[in-house]
């Protein structure tokens, strides 16, 4: 295997883990989330500010990076999912502008510079530095994350997210308490976007405000869009796709964004629903246990 | 017993009376018909009660306990179902899920414990799955279960809603208009289908312009004009009752001014 397919191996696995997250928010909740990259950012900067001015271990720099992330998740959800649609788009698009802003002015983040010589993970003395480690500690939480997700939409709570994006009202004339799921997702999703930055961080070890904006954010929503909304195997379609496109588009560099968009709109055209959207075939018998 | 209690309930939204000190009562097992004009505020009365709206004055109890200030969902649980006069299936689910859906609130596996795989979650889960498989029996969508939800026929939908809100095992149902957009053999199903949900002693609130369904199964009915209550009573004194004649009919003299 070459360094590079390793490379984008790893960088995938960790884009797989924000993309179902944000899936969970946008495809199964149905709410809208324009600022992911935020908790991302957060997780990344929690995970490799504890491990250089703490040295937390891994595997503790993580767990803080996911708790942080899921409070600051659920202390922007509580006050702001009563909002509807539009008006949601706008509060967490500047909740990521937000997030980026401080991470570019605090003085502790580095600012612009950002962090450096965040160490490799080594978990109970085994050392994660190369990156054939990585990939398996990267495919590890990967899989856990798969595991909880399909735990979660094939139960009774995946239900009352699908009858609260189908209808809200109705959702809670059944008994459904709309407010306390939509709080609890959008927690849950934050923590695992926690999760994928501080994967991000000990993978790079270097993280700088760049990596965390809105173009991230909408990176992420496309990948969920892509993969089709309300799919779990579709946000790891859409994550890996655009992980490799940009490779493959790499060559036509000054293009790059022009094809990327044209495909955007000839999906949106074509195929609105995503490549494995819900209802459809594909998505038919992965869910059909 | 009383079941529910509605007292002096009102709604304004700004200068309009949409529902105007309401009073009336549903006792256990009974059959209550709400009828009225287009705009006589009876749907109103309806998200008063199931708590989708707030009322500007007036109160709601359900055996004895007040609803004030209960958002939908906690309603659902003391026993409160309702269905919609404008369809409102879940339309990205199958007809099981739907009515599985009307389960949620009679899970018996915690909020954790279902993200554990494990026997004891399968169980609750088939379970739940044989109860609405039931219900769809019930009203006549037994073979209809793996159908997409939007994809049935109109009347079937309404019956569909009807096995949803029975899912919550409600201790009052309030149906909204069943009959509406039904052709006639279609009525004369839900007419039966209702007679049956009499007969196993579910409390219904009934919301119906088709005097047939709602003469023929009323215990009693409430007559609602303009926001008021004008005449309550069994069915043969509120055929009779000229005040609900004028209501619906127009008085002789004000045909000159249409």
């Amino acid at each position: 295997m070459s360094a590079y397919f390793l490379h984008l191996a790893i960088l995938g696995g960790i884009y797989i883990i924000l993309a179902i997250s944000l899936n969970l928010i946008i495809g199964y909740a149905g709410q809208v989330s324009l600022g992911h990259a935020a908790f991302f950012g957060i997780g990344a900067y929690i995970s490799a500010l504890t491990s250089l001015y703490w040295g937390f271990p891994f595997l503790l720099a993580a767990l803080s990076a996911i708790l942080f992330s899921g409070v600051c998740g659920l202390l922007l959800g509580l006050p702001t999912l009563r909002l509807k649609e539009d008006y949601l788009a706008i509060v967490t698009l500047g909740f990521g502008v937000i997030v980026d802003l401080v991470f570019l002015n605090l003085e502790i983040t580095g600012g612009p510079d950002g962090l450096a010589g965040i160490p490799s993970p080594r978990i109970l003395g085994l050392s994660f530095r190369s990156p054939v480690m990585y990939l398996f500690l990267t495919l590890f939480m990967v899989l856990l994350t798969l595991a909880l997700t399909y735990r979660l939409v094939h139960s009774y709570h995946g239900r009352a997210l699908r009858a609260i994006r189908d209808h809200e009202v109705t959702a809670q004339v059944m008994g459904i308490n709309t407010p306390a799921y939509k709080v609890a997702i959008f927690t849950l999703a934050a923590a695992l976007a926690g999760l994928a930055g501080s994967l991000y961080a000990h993978y790079i070890t270097f993280i700088n405000p760049e990596s965390f904006g809105l173009h991230t954010s909408i990176l992420a929503l496309c990948m969920v869009v892509l993969g089709g909304m309300g799919s779990i195997a579709g946000a790891v379609v859409g994550a890996l796709a655009l992980t490799v496109l940009p490779e493959l588009l790499r060559s036509f560099k000054a293009y790059q964004d022009l094809i990327y968009g044209g495909l955007l709109v000839a999906l949106l055209i074509w195929r609105p629903e995503g490549l494995l959207g819900r209802g459809k075939l594909s998505l038919k018998f992965i869910s059909r246990e | 017993m009383t079941l529910l209690a509605v007292n002096e309930l009102s709604k304004y939204f700004g200068g309009v009376k949409a529902v105007d000190g309401v009073s009336f009562g549903v006792d256990h097992g009974e059959i209550v018909g709400l009828i009225g004009p287009n705009g006589a505020g009876k749907t109103t009365c309806f998200n008063l009660i199931s708590g989708l709206l707030t009322p500007t004055r007036g109160s709601v109890s359900l055996l004895g306990h007040s609803l004030g200030g209960l958002a939908p969902y906690y309603r659902s649980r003391r026993g409160l179902a309702r269905t919609f006069q404008n369809i409102q299936l879940f339309g990205g689910m199958d007809v099981l899920e739907n009515v599985l859906t009307g389960c949620h609130q009679r899970q018996e596996i915690g909020a954790f414990r279902a993200l554990w795989p494990g026997r004891g979650v399968r169980r609750a889960e088939t379970r739940a799955e044989e109860r609405a498989r039931e219900l769809l029996a019930l009203v006549g969508l037994a073979e209809r279960a793996d159908f997409p939800a939007d994809a049935l026929a109109y009347g079937e939908q309404r019956r569909l809603e009807i096995a949803r809100a029975l899912a919550q095992e409600p201790r009052l149902l309030m149906l909204d208009e069943p009959a509406a957009g039904l052709n006639s053999r279609e009525t004369e199903d839900l007419m039966t289908l209702l007679q049956e949900l009499r007969e196993r002693g579910i409390t219904l609130l009934i919301i119906e312009h088709d005097m047939t369904l709602i003469m023929g199964l009323c215990h009693r009915v409430v007559v609602l004009d303009h926001g008021q209550v004008i005449a309550a009573g069994p069915p043969s004194e509120i055929r009779r009752d000229p005040r609900v004649i004028e209501a619906y009919l127009g008085r002789e003299e004000d045909d000159g001014d249409l």
